[in-house]
């Protein structure tokens, strides 16, 4: 039902756009037909294909690192008070510089390669994780931090022990649906990091070709392109949501199992 | 929902092997209250709480009273107020000494009946004791149900499975915060039954607003009310507990407490 209502909304688009083209009688090189976009897609199939990988492995790297990096961190801050007094308002501060302003620097330092795609993504995406996994470990229900502390009491373990096991076994799982929450939206926006740096200087890339094909007037391989990059971005999102589902069951059990 | 629900009878005739717990299960508590205030607003002054060891001893009041918060006190929640003292009968600290039991069964969603019951060993590092969640277990009639998400259990099963992980650390001493008030009556009885069984020879406090329940249960209560709230001498019904509700004896002493209990709202209406 879904699905269906999914292909009704994508088909509906595609007429309206369709019309719209034939109807203004508007010129190829402002907006293409969706048919004359379909032949530009098979055409250049292994064009498209070509810088859609480079964009893709970028994204997937961009993606792992931002949110091994921000969950590091979540645990850091949220852990060690020092690092909460001294790094946290830096980081907050660092926000206020906007991404795509470093994007050039980025490319001066790291090259034309993928290196800066996958450090702006990453800058991107770690912020949301940081701060929704931090979020969600700073909001362990204080009945819970009272019950453990008691259950801890007769422990040989030392301190650091202590915290450890309360942070694996209480306030780590408590803080995971925040986490996925973070990951969420980091999957949704780790295509913009990806495009832009592709935009500043690179050699391959979605965003590369695009860049090109507009400077060429090649309107039609723009769209092409820009179709792969949402259809990527969705894909990527989709996959994200329904692994965090799986991986956190306890969030999914429908309430008609109840037994009431 | 009654007939899905495992049955709470039958224990007596099914109980395991009693499961061995720390040692010195008699041990005493006394607790010499000398001010509790927050921002400045004193809520108990001068109250001084005998817990007999190897007895249920109900504390009784209305909400608002802070039953709650000697309760917290004992358990360290709260931090111990100026002169105030706890002292155990064998002169040691309670430290590690003490299970506690909330109004919310605060059980961790993700995890398994069995997992949870075993969360206190988790967090002390040490290796948990499977053979005694097992017992306990089956002691509060869930055995069916071991590897069940406390999302799956209805709200009596769930507050069984709390139960079984307060007793699971063996400890002398439960603190037991309205353990069973978020329950229908019919439940409430039935825990009520279980308790009194699995209880035996520990030194409980419980809190409870219930009148029914402190004279089911307790094996000496005290009314907490008033304002400022004094602590009434205490009522030790004659008979063993669980007490019976049609009993002469039981019908007094509940409209006795009922009186006093309501004079005091009286008061602070």
């Amino acid at each position: 039902m879904k699905t269906l209502r999914a292909l009704i909304t994508i088909t509906g688009l595609i007429l309206f756009w369709g019309l719209l083209t034939s109807l203004l009688e508007l010129p190829r090189f402002m907006l293409p037909s969706p048919l004359v976009v379909g032949k530009a897609l098979v055409t250049n199939a292994g064009l498209i294909g070509e810088n859609a990988l480079t964009t893709a492995i970028e994204i997937v790297l961009g993606l792992v690192l931002g949110v091994l990096f921000g969950t590091i961190s979540a645990l850091l801050i949220s852990a060690y008070r020092p690092v909460k007094q001294w790094v946290f308002p830096l980081l907050i501060a660092s926000q206020a510089i906007p991404v795509f302003a470093i994007a050039p620097l980025l490319v001066l330092w790291l090259g034309y390669g993928m290196a800066p795609k996958i450090v702006m993504s990453l800058l991107i995406i770690y912020f949301p994780v940081t701060v929704g996994f931090l979020d969600g470990l700073n909001r362990t229900d204080p009945a819970w931090l009272n019950l453990a502390g008691l259950l801890q009491q007769s422990s040989k373990s030392g301190r650091l022990r202590k915290l450890i096991n309360l942070y694996i076994h209480i306030k780590i799982p408590f803080a995971l649906p925040s986490l996925a929450s973070g990951i969420r939206v980091a999957a949704a926006i780790a295509p913009i990091g990806a495009v832009v740096g592709e935009w500043v200087g690179a050699s391959s890339g979605l965003g590369y070709l695009m860049l090109h094909a507009n400077a060429r007037v090649q309107t039609d391989i723009m769209f092409a392109s820009l179709l792969v990059l949402t259809t990527m971005a969705l894909l990527l999102y989709y996959l994200i949501d329904a692994l965090l589902l799986r991986a956190l069951p306890w969030l999914s059990t429908p309430n008609d199992t109840k037994i009431q | 929902m009654e007939s899905q629900d495992p049955p709470y009878s039958g224990l007596t005739e099914s109980m395991p092997d009693t499961v061995p717990d720390q040692g010195n299960i008699g041990i005493g508590v006394h607790l010499s209250l000398d001010k509790l205030a927050f921002d400045g607003d004193t809520i108990l002054s001068d109250l001084e709480l005998e817990l007999d060891p190897g007895k249920i001893t109900c504390l009784l009041g209305p909400s608002g009273v802070g039953k709650s918060s000697i309760l917290k006190i004992l358990a360290g929640f709260i931090p111990l107020p100026g002169h105030s003292r706890i002292t155990a009968s064998d002169g040691e600290s309670l430290t590690g000494r003490l299970s506690y039991m909330d109004q919310k069964d605060l059980l961790l969603p993700w995890a398994t009946v069995i997992d949870n019951l075993l969360i206190g060993g988790r967090l002390r590092g040490e290796r948990p004791d499977r053979m005694r969640a097992e017992t306990l277990i089956q002691q509060v009639g869930l055995e069916k149900w071991r590897y069940n998400r406390p999302s799956t259990l209805s709200g009596g099963m769930r507050q069984r499975v709390a139960l079984a992980r307060t007793l699971m650390e063996g400890s002398p001493v439960l603190l037991m915060d309205e353990p069973f008030s978020a329950l229908d009556a019919i439940t409430k009885f039935r825990l009520q039954d279980m308790a009194a069984q699995l209880l035996a020879d520990k030194t409980v406090l419980l809190i409870t607003h219930d009148p029914m329940e402190a004279l089911r249960l307790g094996d000496i209560i005290y009314v907490l009310a008033g304002h400022p709230p004094r602590l009434s001498a205490a009522i030790k019904p004659e008979k063993a507990i669980l007490r019976d509700p049609s009993d002469g004896a039981f019908t007094q002493h509940y409209s006795a407490i009922m009186t006093r209990l309501a004079g005091e709202a009286e008061e602070t209406l």
